[in-house]
């Protein structure tokens, strides 16, 4: 065993750390996620297995014959023709063609496409170009074809919507109207979501991806859990991937519910009982990546709410594993010694059915 | 990045049975030793070679199921998951859609 691992920082910053270092970063972070979580921290075995992942000498590594899972994704297509700020690389191409690119030059297991805002609200005018779009491009793919989007409810206050503000409200002690806000916003996310899900299952949509649940709170979850709900009822046969945006869903509003489940605080293995509960197929776990950490400290964490997580899960749990997330480093181009490692450590220690 | 992941963790898509695992993940909620299980049931094969290139490629062909390599003539597309639908015993949306419309 070499005296020095070279491995990195939350931000993508190469250091090399002592075997002793490693392992305490591995011991500190699980530790901090089990007491966030109320969950187990991870055993001195597989505390050692992640030590060996993150401490193997070769630049890329990967998961051993016959432990491999699904890779879903987000718009992953979309980095073939998008520009700096969706992480593409500006080839000048069609949806259609970096689709089929993906799914045949890359071996995706499922593709996407997605409006190049990734959020619902937009899609809604423009609805019949999507749904055009989906329906071209599902006639000649093969893999799974999902169309994915945030709910992101932050796009219905003002001055970018027209709901008031909580986030100017609560300064100024407008509690009772800070909540308000929330709760119109929610409503009018909940009926695009339906709008624009229930558009997408009339042309056939094999799978619609509720991406980044909760980024503007509980209420933005349980929007995004209504809308799953009401768009089973109407069509049950379209798979739906509800995917969260953190460790914990951020108490914005505090009092929203879903089925009488207080939303606001609820951990990764708490999120997939109300995901299951609605109706979702299947649930992505998303744990922020902390920059001024190193990926084993962010590593250990993400692997031990994952473990916990796929111990309860009646669904399958597919890992969130973009920019900044999971142990991934927060940067616009994750190097593939971090990215590779997370991969192997979320399937192998969390149990992960899909990335 | 999506590509190392593929590298790392994934089954591969359509170069093996990546993308009838998830067909299976998505339409019947199973989680991943499950949902190969299933899968490879219906192939008939072993799970571990649900992703072994040399069983899938040629077993794909036959099947009529869609090859990453483009093969003029042989199913690919919708025409493809038609067929992945009437093995695996699952339903597809687009392919429900295609064939009400035939």
């Amino acid at each position: 065993m070499q005296d020095k691992i070279l491995t990195r920082m939350g931000d993508g910053e190469r250091l090399w750390l002592s075997n002793t270092d490693l392992k305490k970063d591995i011991a500190e972070g699980t530790a901090d996620a089990a007491e966030r979580g109320n969950v187990p921290e991870l055993t001195q075995g597989e505390q050692e297995q992640l030590f060996t992942i993150m401490a193997d000498p070769a630049r890329i590594v990967s998961v051993l014959p016959g432990e491999e899972v699904i890779v879903s994704d987000d718009g992953c297509s979309m980095s073939f023709y998008s520009g700096q700020d969706g992480g593409g690389v500006g080839i000048p191409m069609s949806r259609m063609q970096a689709v089929l690119t993906y799914e045949r030059a890359c071996g995706a297991d499922t593709t996407s496409i997605g409006h190049s805002d990734y959020s619902y609200k937009p899609v809604k005018p423009i609805i019949n170009f999507e749904t055009s779009d989906y329906y071209n491009i599902s006639m000649v793919t093969t893999a799974p074809l999902f169309y994915g989007a945030q709910p992101n409810m932050g796009l219905y206050f003002q001055p970018d919507g027209p709901c008031p503000n909580p986030s100017e409200l609560l300064p100024l002690g407008e509690i009772k109207a800070a909540l308000a806000a929330q709760e119109e916003a929610a409503a009018m996310l909940r009926d695009d979501l339906v709008y624009v899900g229930t558009r997408l299952a009339a042309i056939g949509c094999e799978g619609l991806n509720f991406d980044t649940s909760g980024s503007a709170g509980d209420a933005d979850f349980m929007a995004a859990l209504e809308a799953v709900a009401d768009i089973k009822k109407s069509a049950p046969g379209m798979p739906i991937l509800m995917g969260a945006s953190g460790e914990f869903v951020i108490g914005m509003h505090g009092e929203v519910e879903f089925n009488g489940k207080r939303l606001a605080g609820l951990y990764p293995h708490e999120q997939v009982k109300v995901v299951e509960d609605a109706g979702a197929d299947i649930f992505g776990l998303a744990v922020g990546t902390s920059t001024n950490r190193t990926v084993a400290w962010n590593l250990a964490r993400a692997v031990t709410f994952l473990k916990a997580t796929t111990k309860v899960a009646d669904v399958p749990v597919h890992v969130n594993v973009g920019m900044g997330v999971c142990g991934i480093p927060m940067m616009e181009q994750p190097p593939i010694d971090s990215v590779t490692r997370v991969s192997k450590a979320l399937v192998q220690l969390g149990k992960a059915d899909g990335l | 990045m999506h590509i190392a992941h593929i590298m790392a963790s994934c089954m591969g898509g359509i170069r093996t049975a990546g993308d009838l695992v998830a067909w299976i993940q998505m339409t019947r909620k199973m989680k991943i030793h499950e949902a190969k299980a299933y899968v490879a049931e219906k192939l008939g094969i072993e799970v571990m070679d649900l992703t072994n290139e040399e069983v899938m490629r040629p077993l794909r062909e036959e099947l009529g199921i869609g090859t990453v390599t483009s093969v003029a003539g042989s199913p690919k597309g919708i025409l493809a998951k038609i067929k992945i639908a009437e093995l695996l015993d699952i339903q597809i949306p687009s392919v429900d859609l295609f064939k009400s419309q035939i």
